[in-house]
Order: structure tokens, then sequence, then C-alpha cells
């Protein structure tokens, strides 16, 4: 039998240097004793302990996963732990993927005693009150805390980053810890009353605390689950809970019995702060209106009506099918990836973007969510119509003498029928009211190519398409 | 009025939204020596809790509770007679750090009725945070509410300064909220939650591009939203068709779903009953298909149909899905998994990690913290096959429902 004697509770190197030992010198679980210095004497337990085995050859590596699990569980207050961590160790050796079997016995109480110390010490975090002695700079922050387990040095470093600027301890019947503002300190335990009984805050706090009670909506276990009665004795607050829960139900028959007083005062009622003035400009009030719209559903689910932008006397007049993702929230057309691409080419084909009018057929963004993104839809034929009025009166605001339609669904809004884009594309057509169109592609169906030379090839016959207008924008600049 | 009399009506007026995440944010501590506090990445810590159930995190208080707006549903409307009180800036500044020394708290979460102007109010709340930040150098958890229509630079200075923006959509219908809420306007809060998601997006850019500027800060925790459960007639499916658009227009961390309560003062154009308490839990489980289990709104509940309220929501989509099961757990996928009524996230990780080296049998299955009862009918082990006839059984729903017992509180 090997007796291995720790040198205290949460001393993990030790036991990693006597485990590492053992196991190399083949040391079955069952034939190790472990206890901790000071730990009462067990029966038949020698005075002194094996010496540890000398170690010079040989090692053995056991996944990350494990130590992370070992370095937790050594903390448990149970005082089998080691004998325990030392079973799982002996086992992993032969064994390496044992740690991530879930049902294994041993992985699943190491486990279970790991979980058990890191919610100890986020209860640890939570729940110490540090109380105040002395005023001002001179103030020292104490608090009083009874931990489950041996979780002191672990929860202190929380504690020492976000409260720097301020000397504390925090008191417990194992281990104080202690801030200077500068470092870490560590003394033994004292019993609780060393702490300080009462600081000039907490009744605040606890009218706060009664205060943010909803007295209508009684949960106590819910309550309890998170916040266990043991902890009740050291938190400043937990003294008012059981009055609260007992004038719960009166609290709450009373505010339903009471019918509402009427206003004693007459209700002033200031302009609705977020109304928006109406234009007086042609443009400007198509624009309000058409925030307005419900011609469809649409919408419904879009964040907003994204009207055109531009020139309000532009002789060029693009349309696209509809505003996308970052086109909706922005509130402006053309804004996201199929956006950069036209700025992109309007460039290479000669046509000024600052002078053209820029909008969609539809003017709702239509998609389906899906999880965290929304994926575009394709407007339908009712929906086109719907908002076709929008482009219309649009147009003859703006009076261009050009309109490009990019897209089978703008080209479906400009000719007010379905228009195959293969056999109008890349000529200038007359329009009934005179002006012409032209049609070609979506930015965004190049976006969508898969094979980079079609996409280069496609954007090349787009940038051709749009020099047809460039050249007209040019002209009409000449002619004026 | 003293401090504590006003902590008394401000806390009061903003007990009614849920929000208390003080979770996933960027990492901060004050170990520079420069001024305290810190956040818990990941998790967010939970300070005390209250009889309700209800995490308290954060100092959640109202500026003020004078409000402009007559809001039906809310303790704060304009045509209220609760007492009113306003906090100045210092001190609400002064509690925050007070509070946070003695680890009360995790940080503020302050909100305002609407007073003169959006703007005029959103500067109030954001002059806190700044003088949190600028000159006491806190590094707490900061919540701002955001006023809908408040100017951009304001907007952009909250988010320099707050871990977490939220808005509240407030009802799940247009319709309910011009009905109880006549001064807001949904459009205007959508717009404004689609610039913060941009301004989020730009945000994130800026942390993931390679460059040697200092990132833009904006919100690291994101924004939230809230709606109220039981004031208007909206069924669990548009309560749960809006959060899922809400979620993917504007990427949105949490919506809360708030059960409406009981109010001091109440209008008498709303129903005051007990709060459906039980409705607002079988939403948030369906909001948690939704956004962890892969599940969308249609599968979970028919068009304005509502969720049941004996079982919960992925049992009941069980139920009307028998043709799926039994599913043998040692072979199948991640996405099946999940939908198996009993097995939550955590759990189907465990399973797969477990399987790869052995085969999971019977007795495994309280090792995996799995309700044994719950889980049977509906799986497959290598020592366990449900009879065919129990999984088609009429009465199968039957072993679910709760039993019948005596209404009360457990103390």
């Amino acid at each position: 039998m090997h007796y291995i004697i720790l040198d205290h509770e949460t001393d993990f190197d030790g036991w990693r240097k006597a485990a590492r030992s053992l196991v190399l010198h083949h040391v079955q679980p069952t034939d190790v004793a472990w206890t901790v210095q000071g730990r009462e004497a067990e029966l038949f337990a020698p005075q002194a302990p094996s010496p540890i085995l000398a170690v010079n050859d040989g090692t053995f590596n056991v996944s990350g996963k494990f130590v992370e699990l070992a370095k937790a569980a050594i903390l448990h207050r149970d005082p089998e732990r080691f004998a325990i961590l030392y079973r799982l160790l002996w086992r992993l050796k032969d064994h390496h993927d044992l740690i991530e079997v879930a049902i294994d016995p041993d992985v699943v109480l190491v486990t279970a005693m790991a979980r058990a110390v890191h919610r100890d010490e986020h209860k640890m975090h939570a729940f110490v009150r540090f109380r105040e002695i002395g005023r001002e700079r001179e103030a020292h922050y104490v608090a009083w805390f009874e931990p489950e387990h041996h979780i002191v040095e672990l929860a202190a470093p929380f504690f020492a980053k976000r409260f720097a600027d301020m000397p504390w301890s925090i008191l417990t019947p194992d281990l104080c810890a202690h801030w200077d503002g500068h470092a870490l300190s560590f003394t033994p335990g004292v019993s609780k009353s060393e702490a300080p009984g009462e600081d000039r805050l907490e009744e605040t706090w606890r009218r706060y605390y009664a205060s943010i009670f909803n007295p209508a909506r009684l949960k106590v276990k819910a309550m309890q689950a998170e916040m266990p009665k043991k902890y009740w004795r050291n938190l400043p607050e937990a003294s008012i809970i059981k009055p609260l829960i007992e004038d719960a139900e009166r609290m709450t028959g009373a505010m339903i019995a009471n019918a509402a007083t009427d206003p004693h005062k007459p209700q002033k009622r200031p302009e609705a702060p977020m109304t928006r003035k109406t234009s007086a400009n042609d443009l400007e009030a198509l624009r309000e209106e058409a925030a307005h719209c419900r011609a469809c559903h649409l919408y419904k689910d879009a964040t907003q009506t994204v009207f055109g932008e531009g020139p309000k006397h532009a002789n060029i007049m693009l349309v696209g099918e509809q505003p996308g993702d970052k086109e909706d929230l922005a509130g402006h057309p053309f804004v996201g990836p199929a956006g950069q691409m036209l700025d992109r080419a309007l460039e290479e084909a000669g046509v000024d973007r600052k002078k053209v009018y820029v909008t969609n057929a539809v003017k709702h963004f239509k998609f389906v969510p899906r999880g965290k993104i929304r994926l575009h839809q394709k407007p339908n034929t009712p929906e086109i119509k719907a908002c076709r009025q929008w482009f219309e009166r649009e147009v003859s605001a703006i009076q261009p003498d050009l309109i490009v339609a990019m897209g089978a669904t703008a080209a479906q809004s400009v000719f007010g029928r379905i228009t195959p884009i293969g056999k109008t594309r890349g000529r200038l057509i007359d329009l009934p009211d005179g002006r012409k169109a032209l049609v070609t592609v979506h930015p965004s169906y190049l976006l969508r190519l898969p094979d980079p030379e079609d996409k280069a090839l496609e954007y090349q016959l787009f940038v051709e398409d749009l020099k047809i207008a460039g050249s007209l924008q040019k002209k009409a600049v000449r002619a004026a | 009025m003293d401090v504590q009399r006003k902590l008394e009506i401000l806390a009061d007026a903003a007990k009614y939204d849920a929000s208390c995440a003080s979770s996933g944010t960027e990492k901060r501590d004050s170990s520079d020596g420069k001024g305290m506090g810190s956040t818990a990445p990941g998790m967010g810590i939970c300070h005390s809790y209250a009889p309700d159930g209800r995490c308290i995190s954060l100092l959640k208080v109202l500026l003020t509770n004078a409000c402009n707006y007559d809001c039906l549903y809310c303790v704060n409307r304009a045509s209220s007679n609760v007492p009113r009180a306003r906090f100045t800036v210092e001190e609400v500044v002064k509690l925050t750090l007070d509070f946070y020394r003695r680890n009360y708290i995790e940080g503020l979460f302050l909100s305002s009725g609407i007073i003169r102007s959006p703007d005029y109010t959103m500067e109030q709340v954001v002059s806190v945070a700044r003088k949190l930040r600028e000159e006491h150098h806190f590094r707490g958890y900061i919540h701002l509410k955001t006023i809908p229509e408040a100017d951009d630079a304001l907007i952009a200075e909250a988010g320099k300064y707050a871990d977490r923006l939220s808005i509240n959509i407030e009802m799940p219908e247009e319709t309910s909220l011009q009905q109880f809420a006549p001064e807001k306007d949904v459009r205007a809060i959508r717009r404004t939650m689609g610039r913060l998601r941009l301004k989020l997006d730009e945000a994130e850019d800026s942390r993931k591009a390679k460059t040697k500027a200092r990132p833009q800060r904006f919100a690291p925790a994101g924004q939230s939203t809230q709606m109220i459960v039981g004031a208007d007639s909206a069924s669990d499916h548009t309560i749960l068709h809006t959060s899922s658009n809400l979620y993917g227009s504007y990427k949105l961390r949490r919506v809360y779903y708030s059960a409406f309560s009981p109010i001091p003062d109440a209008s008498r154009a709303l129903p005051l009953v007990q709060p459906p308490l039980l409705r607002e839990h079988r939403l948030y489980q369906a909001d948690w298909l939704m956004r962890f289990y892969g599940f969308d709104v249609g599968e979970i509940v028919d068009d304005s149909a509502m969720l049941p309220l004996d079982i919960d929501p992925k049992l009941a989509w069980a139920l009307r899905h028998r043709d799926r099961f039994p599913l043998d757990i040692n072979r199948a996928s991640r996405e099946e998994l999940l939908r198996v009524p009993g097995f939550g996230t955590r759990a189907v990780e465990r399973i797969i990690a477990t399987r790869r080296t052995t085969t999971i049998r019977l007795a495994d299955l309280a090792r995996l913290h799995v309700p044994r009862n719950k889980v049977l009918p509906f799986i497959v082990l290598s020592d366990h096959r449900p009879a065919p006839h129990r999984l088609d059984a009429a009465g199968l729903i039957e072993r679910f429902r709760p039993k019948a017992t005596q209404l009360g509180f457990g103390f």
C-alpha cells in the first residue's frame, strides 16, 4: 500500500507529481491511499508518507481535457476526490478517448465534481457582498462568504480584476483572500464574527430589491433553484424575501381590484415627435406617401419602403428589382453588394452615377427568414403590379429620357408585361410615351454566377449595355 | 425627494422590462488600475433573484418615469397617477458605482420615459453612460434603452459606451401597437433597429479587418427587444412569426417575452388578470427551438394557432410527427437528435461524443442527464426498442401531461 500525503486541500501539483510517478510504477489505484497534511490520521495510516518514487525516465500523455477537469475537481470537498482522479488517470493511460465517454461512471463522477466546483465559484462571484469599513479614500471593503468547496483561490482573481481600485478582503472559514490594490494574498480562515455586520447602503439595496420584484409573478421555486436557501444567511436582501412573498397575493389582488383612477390633469398631447413634415416638393411628397404604402403585404415584414434616389431631373433612370437586405436596413437603394457592382460597372461604362436616378420596381424587401439571415425572394406579378404606381409616378416626376430596366422584374414593370431579357437587351426600345428603354441584366445576377469566367464575360456584356446609357448621357450634356 | 424614494419609484417603473442579461459582451477588466469593473464574457452573472424568479443582474431603473406617451399597457403612461420622479445624471452614476462596489450588480440597465423629444431623452440616457465610462472609468456592463428616431450621432455614442442596446417592439402586430400605444410607430422602431444592425455589422467588420486601426466599438453585446404577451389578442403564431422576422432582420441577441401583468393604476382598457406565465414559458421554449434546434415557426405552430400549454412545443411537434420516430440514437444525425423530446443541446453533444467510442444503452440515459420517461417512447437503443403500438397510441400524450395538483406555492 502506498500512502500519499498532499500538502494541502488544493495541492494539485502535489497530486499530479505523485500520480505521475505512481502510474509510471504501475501502482494499481486500489493500492494507493490519499490524504492531506493535517487531516485526522486514518486508521492504520503510517506516521510517514511513502517516499515519492523517483522517476527519471518515461512519461505519458493524457488529454488536456482531463487536466482541466482534474484541476477543478480537486477543489471539491469530497475526501475521495484524489483517489477518484487517480483511478480515472490510471484508466486513461491505456484508453485515451475515455474522457469523451460521457456515460463512463468515473467520467460522470469527475465531471460532476468539476461542475459543482465551477458552480460554487460562479455563485461566489455572484453572492459575495462587500461591506464598507471607513469612508472615502480610507475605505476598505470586507465580505464574509461560506463556500461549499475549496474555491477561494480559484475565485479570488476575478475580484482582483474587477475591484482593482479598492482594497478588499473576502473572509471565509477555510481561507481569506485579500487585495491591497497591487497583489492578492491569502491568510487562514476565520469565523464570521470577524466580519463587519452591516453596510450603510444595505437598506437602499433592500428597497431596490423590493421594488424590482413583481408580486404578480410569484415564482418562489424558480428563485430558490438559482439562489438556494443556504446562501441566504449572508445576503443582506434575503431578510425581506419572506415578507415580500407573504404580501404578494394581497398586492396583486389590490392592483386587479382597484380600477384606474381618472387622470388628474388634462393630458396635453404634444405633437407626436415621430411624424415627419411633408414637403411641397413633388418627389419628396411621393417619397413620404410611399413610406406608408400598403398596396401589397410586403410592407409587413420589411423594415421600410426604399424609394428611389437621385437628381430631380435626371435624364436617366435605373430600375432594379427590389431592395435587398442592406437596402432594407439603410433605406437607400443599391447600397449592398449588387449596388457596389453597379457602381463599378457604371464607372467603366462612362455613366456619371451622381446624375442618374436609381430606383426599384418593387420598393419593399421580399424575403423569408432562415435563422439569422434573410433569403431574398423574387417578387410575384401581383406585387410588381401593386408597386407599379410608384414607378409610374417617379417617371412623371422626373421625366427621364431613358429608363434602364435591370433584370426581369424591372422589365416587367417598365413595359407593363413580362418581357424576356435575352431577346430585348442591349438596344434602345421606344416606349409609348416617347421615352427610350434599355434592358439589361440585374447586377445581382452577376454576383450569383458561380463560374469566374462566366462572371467576367457577363460583366463585360453588362458594361456594354450600360455604355449605351453612357453615350446618351454625354449627348445630353453636350446638348445642354 | 430623497434618492432612496426615487429609487423605489424608478425601479418599480422599470421592472416590467424582462431583459436582465449581462452576457455576451467583450472581455474587460480594471487590472490596469484605472477605475473599476469587469465583464464576465460568456455567461454573465446574476447577483440575486427576486421571488418572481427573475434574475437581478443589473441596476434596472428609469432616468425618469415622466412620459409624453400614453401607452395603455405601461405603468408610466402619461395618464397614469403613479408617483413621478426623476434622477439626476449624478444620482444614477453614484448609485451604480455604490452598488457595483459592494458586488450587488453587474452594471446598469438604463431606460427612460420620453420627455421633450427623442433626442433630448436619448442625450440624457447617453450622458449617464458617458459619465460612467469617461469620468469614472467604469468597466462594468451597461445596457441602454435606445429611443426610436434618435439622432444618428447619439446612437453612435450610445453604442460606444454601452454593451447592449435595446428597443422594445412592444406588440407583435402593428395594429395592436396603434391601438395600445398611439404615439409609437412600429416603422420608426424597425428603422432604428435596422440602423443599429448596420452599425453592429460595421463594428464587426472593423474588428475582423486586419488593420492596425483600433476597431470602432459598437454595443459588443448586440441588441435585444421585448414583446408583451397577453395584452392584445395576437396568437402565439403571430408572436413567433414576428420574433423570427426580428431575429433574421436585425440579428437580435434576444427577444424577451413579458407576460402582461397587472400594474398599479392600470388602464381599464386592459385585461387585468393573472399574467399568463405558462404561456410566456412556452413562448421561450419555442423561441429556443427556433434559435438552437433548427425549427421554423411553421413547424412549431400552425397559422394563427396557439402553443399547447399542457406539453412543451417540441414534444407537441414530435407527437404530430410520430412517423419520424423511434430514432436510433446511436446512428441518428445531430439535426435529428435535436428534435427528440427531452434532448437538450448539451445532451446531444454528449451523445455524439460518447457514441464515437461506445454504444449507448438504456442504463446510460441517467448519466447523460436526459429524462428517461420522456425520451423512451421516441428512441431506439441497443437494448431498447419501444413497442410500435405505444408510439402510435392515442393515449401517448397522457404520459406527458402534468398530473393535476392543487395550485400553490412551494416554500
